[in-house]
C-alpha cells in the first residue's frame, strides 16, 4: 500500500475506505463489528474507525456505570436491550477470538428497582403493560404501603457489567475481522451535491460526502480519505461532527435547517463506602428524586449519582467533579430513602458525558434525509451503553440492506426533528 | 589431491528418513510447508509443538485461521444442540416427562417421587420407563458434569416441584444462569453448585430469590474472589438455609500457643 518505503506511514489512515466510522467508542465498534460480520463475502467492506482519543479517557463508553435493564415505555427500546442482554450473555461466542483468553464481562445480575411515588404509580403502571406485550421481559410489580414500588428487580437479563471489557473485547474482534483502526480528529468533509425536485416541484439540494478529513495528533497533517458512508458515532461530539457535513446550515424551521439536536451534559458517579448498608442481594436502586445507587463487590462499596434538573446542569466544558452537588443534593436523598447510609463516607468520584438528545431523549439512527450517506448512531442520553449491539445492527442493516429488518427503528430517524415527533421516554436516569 | 567419501549404498526410503530427521528441526523453526511435520519430531514434544504449530501456521495461512475458527464454532454449536427447546414434548407426555427427557439426554440423573434414581450408563442409555408415569412430579436432579446453559435451563422450569437440583462442576453455568432459577423458588430447598468454574459472587447474590432453600453448597468456586467472606454474606442473605461450602478457617493463621507440637524434634533442653 505504501509507495514511499522509506517514510513510515503506518499511523495514517489509507486512502480509500468504503465505511468511514467517526468515533470508536461502544457504538461505533458495535456497528463495525456487525458490518464486517453482515458482509457477504469475506473482505467485501473496508471499515475504518477513527478515533480521536484510543486512551478513551474522556469517553463515554469508559466512564459509564454499565447497567442494563428493559424497563422501558417504549417497546423499540426494550427490544433493543433485550437483544443486547442476549449478546452480552453469549458474548465468548460472538466476539471469540482464536487463541484469545475469553471475556469477563462481571456482569451482575441483580437488576434494576425503580421507585415511583403515587402520582407517578400509573405512568410505571403502563409501562409495566407494554412491557408484557413483549416477549422475554420479566418484571413484576409490586405494591408498598406509601409508595408503589414498581417493576422490580426484573428477574432476569437486567443488571450491571464492565464497560470497558465490552469495548476492549469489541476491539479485539473487530481488529481480527480486519477494520482498521486510525487515531486522529475528523476536521472536515468534502461533498458533492446535486439539485432535485420534489413531487411537489420543490427543489432540494441532495448532499453526498465523498471525503473525510482526518487530521493527526499534534501536527497540521491531513488525510483525505475517500469513502462511500460516514457514520456519526461520535457520542457527545456528534453535533460537530454533523454540523462539518452541513447539517443544520439553513433557514430555521427547514430541513436544511435542522441542527442535529445532541449536545454533552456532565453527569457525575461517587464511590462511598458504608458498612451497614444494603446487603449483597441489592439491586440497582432508582429513587422517585432521580438519584439512584447500587452495591459494588463484596466489600460495602457503592456508586451512584443523581440526574440533575434543567436549573442545575453543570457547565460541560471538562470534567471536573463537584463535591457540593454530592453533599446538597445527591446525600440527602439517599439518607431518606436507606436510614444507614446517613453515616457513609466518600471515597471517589468520576463525572462523564451523557450524549444528550435534547429533543426528546432517545437516539438517533439512521440515514440524514439530505446528506443521504451519513448514517446517525449517536444521541442516547445515557442508555447508548446498553442499547449498543442493537443499533450496531440495525445500522448496519440500514446500510447493507436498505431498511431495518430485525427491529423497526423508523421513529428513531432524522427526519423526526424537523416534523416534531417526539418519542419520549419516561424510565431514563 | 582431492577428497573422497565413500558412501556405502542405502536403500532409497532409508536415505530419506536419514535427511527428514535431519532437516526437520530446521523446518520447525521456520517452516513454510504446508504437511505436518510432527510425525518426523521428538515425540515427547510434538504434543506441545503441534499446538504451536497450529497456531504459527495460522498466523501466515488464511486456511489454517479459517479452519481453527470452524472447530471453535464447532464446539460451541454442539452446546447449543444439546439445549434446544423440549417444550414440545410438554403437550404430548407433560411437563414432568419432558423436563426429565431433557435430563437425561444431557447425561444426568432423575429421581421421580416414590420412585428410584433414572440414571444413563456410560453409553448414554437409560430407561424408558418413565414415560408411563403420568403426572408423577420429579423430586431431584442430578446434572453433575453436564453441559446445561441459560436457554437449557428453560427446560428445568417445566418441572414444578423440583426440591433437590445438583450443578456440580457444569462448565457452561454462570452468573446469568443463576439468575434463572427463581421460577423453581416456591419448591427447591437444596441446591448444590460445588466446582462451577464460572460462578462468581455476583451470580449468587441472586439466590436471594430462592427463599425455600434450606441447603446450599457453594464450595470450590474458582471464581468466587473471596470464598470466606462470601460465604458470610451469602449465610446473611438466606436466614434459614445451612450453606456449606467454605472451610472459614483456611487461611487464617495459627496463634503461638496453637502452633503444632512437632514431636520429631528433640525437644530444647
Amino acid at each position: 500500500m505504501s509507495l514511499h518505503p522509506l517514510y513510515d506511514d503506518n499511523y495514517l489512515p489509507p486512502d480509500h475506505s468504503d465505511v468511514v466510522i467517526v468515533g470508536g467508542g461502544v457504538l461505533g465498534l458495535s456497528v463495525a463489528y456487525w458490518l464486517k460480520k453482515m458482509e457477504k463475502q469475506r473482505g467485501a467492506l473496508r471499515v475504518l474507525v477513527v478515533e480521536r482519543d484510543l486512551t478513551y479517557s474522556q469517553a463515554s463508553s469508559a466512564l459509564s456505570l454499565g447497567g442494563i435493564h428493559q424497563q422501558f415505555s417504549l417497546p423499540e427500546n426494550i427490544h433493543l436491550s433485550l437483544f443486547s442482554a442476549s449478546f452480552l450473555r453469549n458474548i465468548n461466542e460472538h466476539l471469540a477470538v482464536v487463541d484469545a483468553p475469553p471475556l469477563d464481562l462481571q456482569f451482575n445480575p441483580l437488576g434494576y428497582l425503580w421507585l415511583a411515588s403515587e402520582k407517578d404509580a400509573a405512568a410505571m403502571e403502563n409501562n409495566v403493560k407494554v412491557q408484557r406485550w413483549v416477549p422475554g421481559t420479566a418484571s413484576q410489580l409490586l405494591c408498598g404501603q406509601r409508595y408503589l414500588v414498581t417493576p422490580v428487580p426484573g428477574m432476569e437479563d437486567e443488571g450491571w457489567f464492565d464497560p470497558w471489557c465490552l469495548l476492549q473485547g469489541l476491539r479485539r474482534k473487530v481488529q481480527s475481522m480486519g477494520v482498521l483502526f486510525c487515531q486522529g480528529e475528523v476536521t472536515g468533509f468534502v461533498s458533492s451535491s446535486d439539485r432535485m425536485l420534489t413531487k411537489n416541484q420543490k427543489e432540494v439540494k441532495l448532499k453526498r460526502i465523498c471525503e473525510v478529513h482526518v487530521k493527526m495528533d499534534n501536527s497540521q497533517e491531513y488525510q483525505p480519505v475517500e469513502c462511500a458512508v460516514v457514520i456519526n458515532a461520535a457520542g457527545a461530539w456528534s453535533a460537530q461532527i454533523a454540523a462539518l457535513a452541513g447539517i443544520g446550515k439553513g433557514p430555521p424551521d427547514t430541513l436544511q435547517g435542522t441542527k442535529l439536536p445532541v449536545e454533552p451534559r456532565k453527569r457525575y458517579v461517587y464511590v462511598w463506602h458504608c458498612p451497614q448498608g444494603p446487603g449483597l442481594e441489592s439491586p440497582l436502586v432508582a429513587d422517585t428524586s432521580g438519584t439512584y445507587f447500587r452495591r459494588e463487590g463484596l466489600g460495602s462499596n457503592y456508586l451512584g449519582g443523581r440526574s440533575p434538573t434543567e436549573e442545575e446542569e453543570p457547565d460541560p466544558e471538562n470534567l471536573e467533579v463537584d463535591h457540593d452537588f454530592f453533599q446538597d443534593k445527591v446525600w440527602p436523598q439517599l439518607a431518606q430513602r436507606v436510614p444507614a447510609f446517613e453515616t457513609l463516607k466518600v471515597q471517589n468520584a468520576w463525572a462523564g458525558y451523557y450524549d444528550y438528545n435534547t429533543f426528546d431523549q432517545n437516539g438517533v439512527v439512521g440515514p440524514h434525509p439530505l446528506v443521504v450517506n451519513m448514517f446517525f448512531a449517536t444521541g442516547f442520553s445515557g442508555h447508548g451503553l446498553q442499547q449498543a449491539p442493537g443499533v450496531g445492527r440495525a445500522v448496519a442493516e440500514m446500510i447493507l440492506e436498505g431498511r431495518f429488518q430485525t427491529i423497526n427503528l423508523d421513529s428513531f430517524l432524522f427526519s423526526r426533528f424537523y416534523l416534531g415527533d417526539k418519542i419520549q421516554e419516561d424510565n431514563i436516569i | 589431491m582431492s577428497l573422497q567419501l565413500h558412501l556405502q549404498p542405502v536403500p532409497f526410503s532409508r536415505t530419506l528418513n536419514w535427511s527428514l530427521r535431519l532437516v526437520a528441526p530446521i523446518w520447525n523453526r521456520s517452516t513454510r510447508g504446508i504437511h505436518q511435520l510432527s510425525g518426523a519430531v521428538d515425540p515427547e514434544s510434538s504434543q506441545k509443538k503441534r499446538r504451536t504449530m497450529l497456531q504459527y501456521l495460522s498466523d501466515y495461512f488464511y486456511d489454517v485461521e479459517s479452519l481453527r475458527r470452524y472447530f471453535l464454532q464447532n464446539e460451541m454449536d454442539k452446546v447449543h444442540q444439546k439445549n434446544h427447546s423440549f417444550a414440545h414434548l410438554e403437550e404430548t407426555h407433560g411437563p414432568n416427562n419432558a423436563g426429565a427427557f431433557f435430563i437425561l439426554k444431557q447425561g444426568g440423573a432423575v429421581k421421580f417421587r416414590d420412585k428410584e434414581w433414572i440414571r444413563p450408563d456410560k453409553y448414554g442409555h437409560f430407561s424408558q420407563e418413565f414415560w408411563n408415569f403420568s403426572e408423577v412430579p420429579v423430586e431431584a436432579v442430578d446434572a453433575s458434569d453436564c453441559a446445561i446453559n441459560y436457554e437449557g435451563l428453560e427446560n428445568l422450569h417445566l418441572l414444578k416441584e423440583l426440591q433437590s437440583l445438583s450443578l456440580q462442576r457444569c462448565p457452561h453455568m454462570d452468573d446469568w444462569c443463576l439468575s434463572r432459577l427463581h421460577p423453581l423458588a416456591d419448591s427447591l430447598q437444596e441446591l448444590s453448585l460445588a466446582g462451577c468454574p464460572r460462578i462468581s459472587e455476583r451470580g449468587l447474590a441472586c439466590l436471594h430469590h430462592l427463599q425455600n432453600l434450606r441447603r446450599l453448597d457453594i464450595s470450590n468456586l474458582p471464581s468466587v474472589s473471596n470464598p470466606g467472606l462470601t460465604q458470610i454474606l451469602v449465610e446473611e442473605m438466606l436466614p434459614n438455609c445451612k450453606v456449606v461450602g467454605v472451610n472459614l478457617a483456611e487461611g487464617l493463621k495459627l496463634g503461638p500457643e496453637e502452633q503444632p507440637q512437632d514431636t520429631d524434634r528433640p525437644v530444647p533442653a
